[in-house]
């Protein structure tokens, strides 16, 4: 691992997800000089604005050129250099879809790639600003690993360890104001290792990215009203998948919920099946549900309200956990008159 | 350099002589593969021989020599345009080509970098090899290092647009350790250029895109190695295109200006012919 870190939660009061990205990947250049950024014209909204400040002799803002950058990483990636290059989720994922396969992961290239803004987290930018195929897409491409951190602190815990990771990465993040699963850094964390955020015996929910701290909401609301025992799994790797967690989540609990901000088809909800099916459990008593953006085009709207809109915010993890469980769902007590 | 001659005369007779060489093995390459993108191997004949022999700095015995300087085939279909000279420089033995195009060969159509020894990086997929050579230039630059990078288009392959990308994002870094040149043979797969889609006014696009440019006959050894002897210095700070004009499937009668030799494959008639044209260019 790059660098001792050293953010808490303090910092997340005053930084976005984002710009602690910012300033992991400065202290990560400041320790190796072999690091370069690169951006199309989103430094600032990706927030590698402090690395440019700092190294501007190993920082390239390639305008509004998303192949270009991709395919100029792969060629600094030649010479020994480290690129980290940045753009929206959906810009890496399709305008530099081609590049990103068959420049970096093609042979194997030690690059990068940041995705902001991924998933619905334009909210009324509009469906161009989505990226809800973008895990999809990369998971086809061998070599490639990709990773959905939680929070930002999750993010500045990938960013440390992609240093260490040969081969290019994929690291999905949101737009920088998703509210933290985790409160502090003071946890194991390895690339293709799934953290057990809280243990269940009843049903598992894997989640990734924002998906994680609703599944945690939503299992700790079950928790109160004295509810299934609900098992959290933050699948921050998506590729190469945890298959034993998976596996023993399956063995253990018997239900499998999936959570996350892309389209049911091809992301997380489509590894974890492939995991299940291929582990033989396809025809054994064991039910899997996907929750995501079901393989539609996103509406518009603040984040929040397109989490609840799909039914993958906190109240639909829950809703879906009684459904699965034929439980009737709990009054809220907010809702109660009385 | 992969040579000792130490006047222009004796050079240009070497080169001729390996280019007649390197144009018989192309064809026999073809046959083995079954068929191939003969008529583009043909046109950058003298390109390749001029670079791999006379101006790269490389050494086939230590392929990733540090300060070796870079080739990028972007037209990367040239795979069996390549290989026999990458084989003839030392890379690797020739038999190993004995398999090209066959299962589980490491030769193919589009050379792969990893398994392939002298070749900088894979392609195939054309408009890729520009924005990889940016990289490449900016990455010398960043750590501070003299070698250069030449870039081999087709000029089909500039209809692509991340060229253009490429070609912007060159002039501004001020890339002058990187060459771009082009096989301008006037032909695509479907027809000429100017047909399918016109790339003209060819030499000044470029030139609007901030460049030098060199305009060649890319058949003539005098040309390629004024031209490429007399590189701006690697730490000036404009990218320099050289457009070398070719004839595709050049040497070879029935080839040469022909469409449908853009691929295809040769019975042992077509074989002989085509070698017996060869031949022909071979100067007393």
């Amino acid at each position: 691992m790059a660098g001792g870190l050293a953010y808490t939660t303090d910092d997340l009061d005053a930084l976005t997800q984002a710009q602690i990205f910012g300033k992991v990947l400065t202290d990560v250049g400041r320790e190796h000089p072999e690091v370069v950024s690169l951006t199309a014209d989103l430094a600032k909204s990706t927030k590698v604005g402090e690395f440019f400040s700092a190294f501007p002799e190993r920082s390239f803002n390639f305008g509004i050129m998303e192949q270009t950058m991709i395919g100029a990483a792969a060629g600094m990636a030649l010479t020994g250099l480290k690129p980290y290059a940045s753009t929206f989720g959906c810009f890496a994922s399709m305008r530099a879809c081609e590049q990103v396969r068959t420049d970096l992961c093609y042979p194997n290239l030690d690059v990068k790639i940041i995705g902001t803004h991924a998933g619905l987290s334009m909210g009324n930018g509009g469906t161009t600003h989505h990226a809800t195929e973008d895990i999809g897409i990369f998971r086809t491409f061998a070599n490639m690993t990709i990773m959905v951190p939680a929070d930002g602190l999750e993010t500045a815990k990938i960013i440390a360890a992609s240093y260490d990771h040969h081969g290019p990465m994929y690291m999905r993040v949101g737009r920088g104001f998703e509210p933290p699963a985790y409160d502090s850094l003071d946890y194991d964390f390895e690339i293709g290792k799934a953290i057990e955020m809280r243990p269940g015996k009843d049903v598992t929910v894997i989640a990734c990215g924002v998906c994680v701290l609703q599944a945690m909401e939503a299992a700790e609301d079950h928790a109160e009203k004295g509810g299934p025992d609900v098992r959290v799994i933050n699948m921050h790797t998506v590729k190469p998948i945890d298959k034993e967690a998976i596996i023993k989540a399956a063995e253990e609990t018997g239900y499998i919920i999936t959570a996350e901000e892309h389209n049911v088809y091809g992301g997380l909800g489509s590894a974890v099946a492939e995991v299940l099916f291929d582990a033989g459990f396809g025809g054994k008593e064991i039910k899997v549900k996907r929750l995501g953006v079901p393989d539609v085009f996103s509406v518009i709207g603040y984040p929040e309200d397109l989490y609840a809109h799909y039914k993958f915010d906190q109240q639909g993890i829950y809703n879906a956990i009684c459904e699965m469980l034929g439980i009737e769902a709990a009054d809220d007590d907010w809702d109660d008159d009385e | 350099m992969l040579h000792n001659y130490d006047n222009r005369e004796d050079l240009v007779k070497f080169l001729e002589d390996k280019a007649i060489d390197i144009r018989k093995k192309i064809v026999q390459l073809v046959v083995t593969a079954g068929g191939g993108h003969i008529g583009g191997a043909m046109s950058m004949v003298e390109i390749l021989v001029t670079m791999y022999y006379h101006i790269l700095n490389i050494d086939p015995k230590d392929p990733q020599k540090a300060d070796r300087d870079r080739f990028i085939l972007s037209k990367g279909h040239g795979g069996v345009g390549i290989c026999p000279v990458l084989g003839d420089c030392g890379y690797y033995d020739e038999s190993l080509m004995d398999d090209f195009n066959q299962y589980m060969s490491p030769f193919g159509m589009h050379p792969d970098m990893r398994k392939v020894p002298g070749i900088d990086m894979s392609t195939g997929s054309l408009g890729h090899g520009l924005p990889i050579s940016v990289g490449l230039a900016l990455g010398a630059r960043v750590r501070k290092q003299n070698w250069r990078t030449f870039c081999l288009l087709g000029d089909g392959e500039c209809n692509e647009g991340t060229n253009w990308e490429a070609a912007m994002a060159a002039k501004h870094y001020k890339l002058g350790n990187l060459t771009a040149i082009v096989d301008r043979n006037k032909l695509m797969l479907d027809g000429p250029c100017n047909e399918i889609m016109e790339v003209e006014p060819f030499e000044d696009k470029w030139k609007a895109f901030g460049w030098q440019t060199k305009v060649i006959e890319g058949h003539d050894f005098n040309a390629l190695i004024d031209a490429f002897e007399n590189l701006p210095p690697v730490d000036s700070q404009q990218p320099l295109c050289v457009i070398c004009n070719t004839v595709k499937g050049r040497g070879i009668s029935f080839m040469e200006n022909q469409t449908q030799w853009h691929y295809g494959g040769l019975d042992e008639a077509s074989e002989k012919e085509a070698l017996d044209d060869i031949e022909k260019m071979r100067k007393a």
